[in-house]
């Protein structure tokens, strides 16, 4: 139905093909040359929090210990201070989450991926499309200068909870400008994500014949849109607090460093928790839907059968979503609100483990009985499987208050995120790496660098984030910058050892990443890379790569559903395919 | 550029609408949220404070019974701008975007007097949460009537051109344009009791 | 949009309607300010008030009474989602240590 401005002009009217350098590979408007733009970033700043990662870790297993190499640039003594182990921990969570998870899930893999599957030329929006990008990496490069403000980067946490946050030194005010930037970039391409997924499906393509990876993205977008907006208002009440001397989180009467605080008082600090929850915890949803829509393409692909249940999982991740607006508060289950408030916010984190388990099921039932082909990309797809549900299992007694009472604010609480975000999102990511690779290049990767990849990376993660959740059961509470001065502490410190060894081998294996990417870039393209999986998408018939601003040059028409493996005579029905 | 978008003057099938027409309403959306998070922190501030003044016994009710007036009438001439270009009268469109224009830089300049008073009395956002209540969600609104006014100029002068080459393309943008405009009244008429008259 | 210059000036027509009124409502809202009615009183003629008026201008000005439906669906989840927040928050305000009237002087 794109015949009405439907004239796709295979050959410009002159312009698509002087594009100069600037025109083409900066400041362009194609969605596939902005999602890898934000894909280089996403894993420039991955890089970066995972090296804060490696420092905080050194101090943590070897407290008061010079690091090694690097340690005298940082202090004069090379032992981490605890202002620069704040800092490294406040900068290592907004890092990842605002500038390597999501920049990657979404403005990379969405971006280059949504139109593709839709069969669509470019977002609905493609102007809007770069500037989201550019807002967003002026926003990465406000929160890079933080580190040399003085007092240090930003240490309040990922969480910037006032009072600290407000009498925090400078930097802070340089991250709430960085967020609103941040946030600005995300509303912007959520719109663009949203339209686009609604308006520009080729003709045949009914939304229940949408690829899992569009609905998660669509459901993505939502969250996006409607749950940002209140930290962005809470961004603007901190930086007047901050800036402007207002004390919207400021209680009367606050003492700090023995001097009572001159400002109005009549603050509530609450109120800031309240507004950075409700989208925070929206905000793991975008951390884990698009990693769910990226796992059910490649294990459907590898496994030659319909995903069991695809109209229960689209239903499933749309009330994952909405759910995911009413569970805030069992972030703060620790605050006093009362138990009405606290009973209402446990039954709904329960109820929302429901669609979940729900999709995991169906990812598990669609690979029984299946011819499972063991890719790279496929062994990715596995492994998240008992990854995300280790990291759901142990949200559990944190949603249950009385659990919670004891494990609130414990490294236990660390290892149940990390697990969901770093053996689940990002080995998913790395999964949809290796698994559109081929499309995105023209290339195929290098299968056996590809596979150790995967194991070191798999064992790495869980030599960390395995002992940590024992940590926290012994009571060890987080962010403290030497833990093992406690009595409870004292006996789990040598986990904290195995931690920090197991990073570097984490470390170690992602070199090997790196040399693949390199190595595999460097060879020629091969016609094996067309559509290697025999997948039946639509992004897998456009051309290799794709055509900039066009990406097919006849728009393709869709005749069937996204995963029509051995349903028909033939072993797989590509969406786009007239005769079976 | 070779990309040629469907739904930007025609509406798609089956929604019904174009993509512009889409994107605004989940932008409104997000800025519903916006809004209504400040609204909510505001009532929160309130319920919770020992000592929060009548808004009339601080804030200057003429003035912003005037600044209403001004708002809303900009509103009115935002959508007979819209109006007469669906009647094929450029002309018309003209002025009455103009108005709107007038309008809003009117409401700016009335703010602008509001609040230099204010601080000439010494009252500033650090005063109290009231007045920094006030001074944040009021700035805040008039940021976002900044941000309309750079659009509708854009659409009074530069912009029109396209009137000439897609006429409906064009009327869609000051739709969406007007959108935005009406949201941004909206906010105030909302804004204006809660913070002046309670 | 296909309607016609005889549907486009009957809506004008109830532009102009609309904004008398949203100047009558506008002076009630003033004028109601000076009786100086309790709180809650107050309140909620404020914001039966601005809900008319608001209503009005989203009915008529930006054609909300003549929508798509998926428009009304988006409005709808913000609705909800909007409210669906306020109301804890301001559970948690009644009860929290941390509100500025809890705390003792």
């Amino acid at each position: 139905m794109s015949s009405a401005h439907g004239e796709i002009h295979a050959h410009g009217d002159g312009h698509a093909h002087e594009e100069g350098f600037w025109r083409k590979y900066i400041f362009s408007t194609d969605h596939k040359v902005i999602g890898i733009q934000y894909g280089l970033a996403a894993m420039a700043f991955l890089l970066l929090g995972f090296g804060l990662m490696l420092l905080m870790r050194w101090q943590i297993a070897f407290p008061g210990i010079q690091i090694p190499l690097i340690g005298k640039a940082l202090t004069q003594d090379g032992v981490l201070s605890p202002e620069l182990y704040n800092q490294f921990g406040a900068m290592h969570g907004t890092i990842m989450v605002f500038l390597g998870v999501v920049p990657m899930a979404v403005g990379a893999f969405g971006n280059y991926m949504l139109p593709l599957q839709i069969g669509a030329q470019d977002m609905a929006f493609p102007k809007l499309n770069m500037a989201s990008f550019w807002v967003n990496f002026v926003g990465g490069l406000i929160m890079l200068g933080s580190f040399l403000m003085p007092g240090g980067a930003p240490q309040s946490g990922w969480t910037s909870y006032p009072p600290l946050a407000n009498i925090a030194p400078p930097s802070q005010t340089a991250w709430l400008i960085g967020m609103v930037f941040l946030i600005t970039s995300s509303l912007l391409g959520s719109v663009n994500f949203i339209v686009t997924a609604i308006q520009l499906r080729a003709p045949g393509l009914s939304f229940f014949r949408l690829p899992f990876f569009v609905w998660t993205q669509l459901v993505t977008a939502f969250l996006l849109l409607l749950a940002f907006p209140p930290l962005e208002a809470a961004g603007v009440l901190q930086l007047m607090d901050r800036v402007a001397g207002t004390s919207f989180f400021m209680p009367s009467g606050l003492v700090v460093s023995g001097e009572i605080l001159s400002n109005a008082g009549g603050g509530n600090p609450l109120l800031w928790q309240h507004l950075f929850w409700f989208l925070a915890h929206p905000e793991v949803y975008v951390l884990i839907l698009p990693a769910m829509g990226i796992v059910g393409e490649i294990i459907v692909t590898n496994t030659r059968k319909p995903m069991y249940g695809y109209n229960t999982a689209v239903y499933a991740i749309i009330f994952l979503g909405f759910m995911s607006f009413i569970v805030w508060a069992h972030h703060m289950f620790m605050t006093g609100m009362g138990t009405a408030i606290s009973s209402f916010f446990q039954a709904t984190t329960m109820i929302i483990s429901i669609p979940s388990v729900i999709i995991l099921t169906i990812f598990l039932l669609t690979l029984w009985g299946a011819s499972i082909r063991y890719t790279v990309p496929m062994l990715f797809a596995l492994a998240f499987l008992p990854m995300f549900a280790i990291g759901g299992l142990t949200g559990l007694p944190l949603g249950l208050t009385a659990s919670d009472i004891y494990l609130h604010d414990t490294y236990y609480v660390i290892g149940h995120f990390h697990y969901v975000v770093s053996p689940g999102t990002l080995l998913a990511l790395m999964g949809g790496f290796y698994h559109w690779f081929p499309k995105i290049t023209g290339k195929m990767f290098n299968q056996t660098l590809g596979k150790l990849h995967f194991w070191g990376t798999f064992i790495g993660m869980n030599g960390i984030f395995g002992p940590m959740l024992l940590v926290g059961m012994a009571g060890v509470s987080r962010r403290l910058y030497d833990a093992s001065i406690y009595q409870a502490a004292k006996s789990v410190q040598p986990l904290n050892v195995v931690m920090t060894y197991s990073s570097w081998f984490l470390a170690a294996a992602q070199i090997l990443f790196l040399v693949n990417l390199f190595i595999s870039l460097r060879k020629p393209k091969t016609p094996a890379a067309e559509n290697p999986w025999e997948s039946t998408t639509l992004e897998w018939t456009a051309p290799t790569p794709p055509l900039p601003h066009q990406n097919f040059p006849v728009p393709p028409h869709v005749y069937r559903g996204p995963y029509e493996y051995n349903t028909t005579s033939r072993e797989f029905a590509p969406q786009a395919l007239q005769e079976v | 550029m070779s990309v040629v978008i469907p739904y930007v003057s025609k509406p798609h099938p089956v929604t019904g609408v174009t993509n512009a027409k889409l994107g605004i309403w989940l932008f409104l959306a997000s800025e519903v949220m916006l809004f209504g998070a400040l609204f909510s922190s505001l009532i929160v501030l309130r319920v919770g404070s020992t000592d929060w003044p009548v808004g009339s016994t601080i804030l200057n009710v003429p003035l912003a019974f005037v600044n209403t007036i001004i708002l809303i009438t900009s509103s009115l001439t935002m959508v007979m701008a819209w109006a007469s270009l669906k009647l094929n009268n450029l002309g018309k469109y003209k002025m009455y975007m103009g108005l709107t224009i007038l309008l809003s830089f009117a409401f700016l300049v009335v703010k602008y007097f509001e609040y230099s008073a204010k601080i000439h009395h010494g009252l500033s956002p650090a005063t109290s949460n009231f007045l920094g209540i006030y001074f944040t969600m009021t700035g805040l609104h008039g940021l976002h009537i900044i941000g309309g006014i750079v659009v509708n100029a854009y659409l009074w002068i530069p912009g029109a051109k396209m009137w000439h080459s897609d006429p409906e393309r064009f009327t869609g943008r000051v739709e969406v344009a007007g959108l935005y405009w009406h949201f941004v009244d909206l906010v105030w008429i909302f804004l204006f009791p809660t913070l002046y008259l309670l | 949009m296909g309607d016609s210059a005889e549907e486009i000036r009957h809506h004008i027509k109830g532009y102009f309607l609309v904004y008398l009124a949203l100047m009558v409502l506008t002076g009630v809202t003033v004028g109601v300010s000076y009786f100086h009615l309790a709180i809650h009183w107050a309140v909620l003629v404020a914001f039966i008030v601005a809900a008319v008026k608001g209503g009005l201008v989203a009915a008529i000005f930006m054609h909300l009474n003549n929508e798509k439906k998926i428009i009304y669906w988006i409005l709808i989840l913000t609705a909800v989602l909007a409210v669906g927040f306020i109301i804890p928050v301001l559970m948690d305000v009644e009860i929290s240590a941390y509100t500025q009237r809890h705390i003792p002087q």
